[in-house]
């Protein structure tokens, strides 16, 4: 039986115009699925467009066109008053840029209790404290944390409050977009083990953004490689990781800094240059590999790739 | 770098640096007993849980530390071209005046809180340039660009033109290097330049800077977590926990013969893309609270081989020989003898076997 999708992206396109002759086409044409309760885990190179995705799906943006389904509603054209409001507690996202997004002039616990206030998700005060309290101390700070500001603390300990402000509100679908780039590998290690933990405990279903393929690899069930607002090739970790066909996909990989010292300091990764190849993306169609493993290419690309 | 370092090559010192902020809640004792040396052309990783005073450290060089926080001991000397000079003596202004972004430059951790959103790229990497390179405004122009290109920016006439809030995370981080390069400093402090980069463009990065510093002798602290760029970059290395160098030397010194508990838990909870294992290995606990004062060896509570002496005396730096330095209990003549986890020791095992070929 065919499960349905929390999210469902279909032909998502979301371009910016910069001057009259000139747009960019940050997210070109996307589809992919997510599952209730699994990890997607989206991968590509800086200006790739992962972010774009990510906020095109969360409506900070809107889409130029194709369709978002989230929970069985569509949410990538004009919102309903309700819809918005369902989306802004079902949804939330985790940013790249922790300073970017706390409010510099809000305490912590207001930080993290906005949301459950605006939607007014809480009976008391007495209440906002306690899940404030019980959610900083699952993201690793403790209550004292509360009434400092964003500035007091460390780049990672913001982090950590952009998730705490993120999983307070109990969300189906988090989109985490670096959620953990700027922490420390230790830190890390608690986060990753955290939002596992989360996921296992109430079913949360993640998008997460990351360029960092080794953290991807023990967080995701599937992967998605986007290239210039492309999907290049998608499928499970293990085929991503055993058997990828895209060069792209085999140039990131190879990319992976390994931590030995003696070799790392003389190894040379992959390039891959997709002018240099003349591949063009806008010719390539879906080639299957397996139900979950496919590739964009054209019958040429393929049959050399695969080769 | 050769074994032997020559005291008149250093281009930094800190000594006994002692840093502390005030907060409604009391002091918090971020920096505590730094002690650290930078050599000319050599590259320098500290690394170190999120808190334990990377960033402080490096902005306390800066002359950028927060109005809230002080020095309250020790002495940060630059060597200017023969000239000692301390940093802590001066007024923060006059750092900033003389020697920020011309003769040590920064990159932050948060490119955007370094990039003004009003102001199009192109002139915030001119501005430097004109303010301390003196040069026409043409050449300055001619120089942002090719700084632009230089850091693997496409189509850089355009991108000149752009606000910050158009580029993606990595092309702002680009950005923020290219203008960090724009007044060739002496001394580059990176403070995780690369955590918004994607691995290909990291290490196109790590490349760039890598070879600005051979042809220009710069010398580089870079703040990562990544260990993994640690490997790729550093000569020497130095762990931070709590306030404090745990543990420094050379690089093999630290990846290939780590003495520190905690060290050893760092470089077990790196991912490592060869294993399946479906849980990462995480130091139990947190850092401590520095705003209570720090009884015996900080990490003692989250250490599984602590001794009793670790929860009452702070320990002191051991020499354990080469250029590598432990501060742990457990590097006394007289301590019992412990071996790292048998999964580090295997880890590390499989890597030296990997270089042996
Ligand atoms: N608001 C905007 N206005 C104009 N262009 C934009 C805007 N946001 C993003 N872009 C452009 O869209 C492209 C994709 O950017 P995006 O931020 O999605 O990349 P990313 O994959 O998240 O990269 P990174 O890993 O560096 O964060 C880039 O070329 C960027 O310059
Ligand atoms: N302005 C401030 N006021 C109060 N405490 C501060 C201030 N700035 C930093 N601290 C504290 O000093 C300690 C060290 O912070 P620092 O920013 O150096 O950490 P870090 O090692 O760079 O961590 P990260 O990897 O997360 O960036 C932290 O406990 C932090 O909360
Ligand atoms: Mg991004
Ligand atoms: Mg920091």
């Amino acid at each position: 039986m065919e499960r349905t999708p929390l999210l469902e992206v279909t032909d998502l396109k979301q371009y910016f115009k910069i001057t009259r002759t000139y747009t960019t086409k940050a997210v070109d044409g996307i589809s992919f699925k997510i599952y209730p309760g699994e990890t997607y885990g989206l991968v590509g190179e800086s200006g790739s467009g992962k972010s774009t995705t990510g906020r095109s799906i969360i409506r900070l943006y809107d889409p130029t066109s194709g369709s978002i389904k989230f929970d069985g509603k569509e949410i990538g054209k004009k919102l309903s008053k309700e819809d918005k409001a369902y989306l802004r507690m079902n949804m939330q996202m985790i940013f790249q840029d922790p300073m970017a997004c706390l409010n510099p002039r809000m305490k912590v616990k207001e930080i993290i209790a906005e949301g459950l206030r605006i939607h007014k998700i809480c009976k008391s005060e007495q209440e906002i404290d306690e899940k404030v309290n019980a959610i900083l101390e699952k993201v690793g700070l403790s209550k004292e944390h509360a009434t400092r500001f964003p500035h007091q603390f460390s780049g990672g300990q913001r982090q950590r409050i952009g998730i705490a402000r993120a999983l307070v509100m109990n969300p189906k679908l988090v989109i985490a977009d670096e959620a953990i780039s700027a922490l420390d590998v230790s830190i890390q290690a608690q986060v990753v083990n955290l939002m596992k933990d989360i996921q296992q405990e109430l079913g949360t279903t993640y998008l997460f953004i990351a360029h960092d393929l080794a953290m991807v690899k023990y967080i995701s069930d599937r992967i998605g490689v986007l290239h210039l607002g492309h999907i290049v090739e998608t499928g499970t970790t293990d085929e991503i990781f055993q058997d990828p066909i895209h060069p792209y996909t085999k140039s990131l990989l190879s990319a992976i800094p390994h931590p030995n010292p003696k070799v790392e300091k003389t190894r040379k990764a992959l390039t891959y240059d997709k002018n240099k190849e003349g591949v063009d993306y806008t010719k390539g169609k879906i080639h299957h590999l397996s139900d979950t493993h496919y590739v964009l290419a054209t019958d040429e690309e393929f049959a050399k790739w695969h080769g | 770098m050769s074994e032997k370092k020559d005291k008149k090559d250093r281009v930094l010192s800190i000594r006994d640096l002692d840093i502390s902020f005030d907060t409604s809640n009391g002091v918090v004792k971020a920096i505590r007993g730094v002690r650290l040396d930078l050599f000319k052309g050599e590259t320098i990783a500290i690394v170190g849980e999120s808190g334990s005073g990377k960033s402080v450290t490096v902005k306390a060089i800066m002359g950028i530390l927060a109005s809230n926080g002080h020095i309250d001991n020790g002495s940060i000397t630059f060597f200017d071209e023969g000239k000692a000079i301390d940093l802590v003596k001066m007024k923060p202004k006059d750092i900033r005046y003389n020697y920020c972004g011309k003769k040590i430059a920064m990159v932050f951790q948060d490119p955007m809180t370094s990039l003004d959103p009003t102001m199009t790229i192109g002139r915030q990497i001119m501005e430097p340039i004109l303010e301390h390179l003196k040069v026409s405004h043409q050449e300055a122009k001619n120089r942002a660009m090719e700084l632009l290109e230089l850091v693997g920016i496409e189509n850089p006439q355009k991108r000149f033109k752009q606000y910050p809030h158009q580029l993606s995370g990595g092309m702002r981080q680009r950005v923020v290097i290219a203008i960090a390069l724009s007044c060739d400093p002496q001394i580059l402090i990176c403070d995780e330049p690369t955590t918004a980069l994607d691995v290909t463009i990291q290490a196109k990065i790590l490349e760039l800077i890598k070879d600005i510093q051979y042809k220009k002798n710069i010398s580089v602290i870079y703040i990562t977590h990544d260990l993994g760029v640690v490997a790729k970059v550093a000569d020497y290395v130095a762990v931070m926990y709590a306030g404090k160098i745990i543990e420094k030397g050379n690089i093999d010194e630290i990846f290939y013969d780590p003495r520190h508990p905690y060290t050893w838990g760092l470089l077990s909870s790196m991912p490592d893309v060869d294993t399946d294992s479906h849980r990462l290995f995480a130091i139990p606990g947190s850092c401590p609270n520095l705003l209570e004062r720090v009884e015996g060896d900080a990490f003692a509570p989250r250490n599984p081989y602590a001794l009793k002496i670790d929860f009452k005396v702070e320990p002191p730096i051991f020499d354990v020989g080469g250029q590598h330095r432990v501060a742990s209990w457990l590097c006394h003549p007289n301590a019992p003898k412990v071996e790292m986890p048998e999964q580090l020791r295997k880890r590390i095992d499989k890597m030296l076997k990997e270089v042996r070929g």
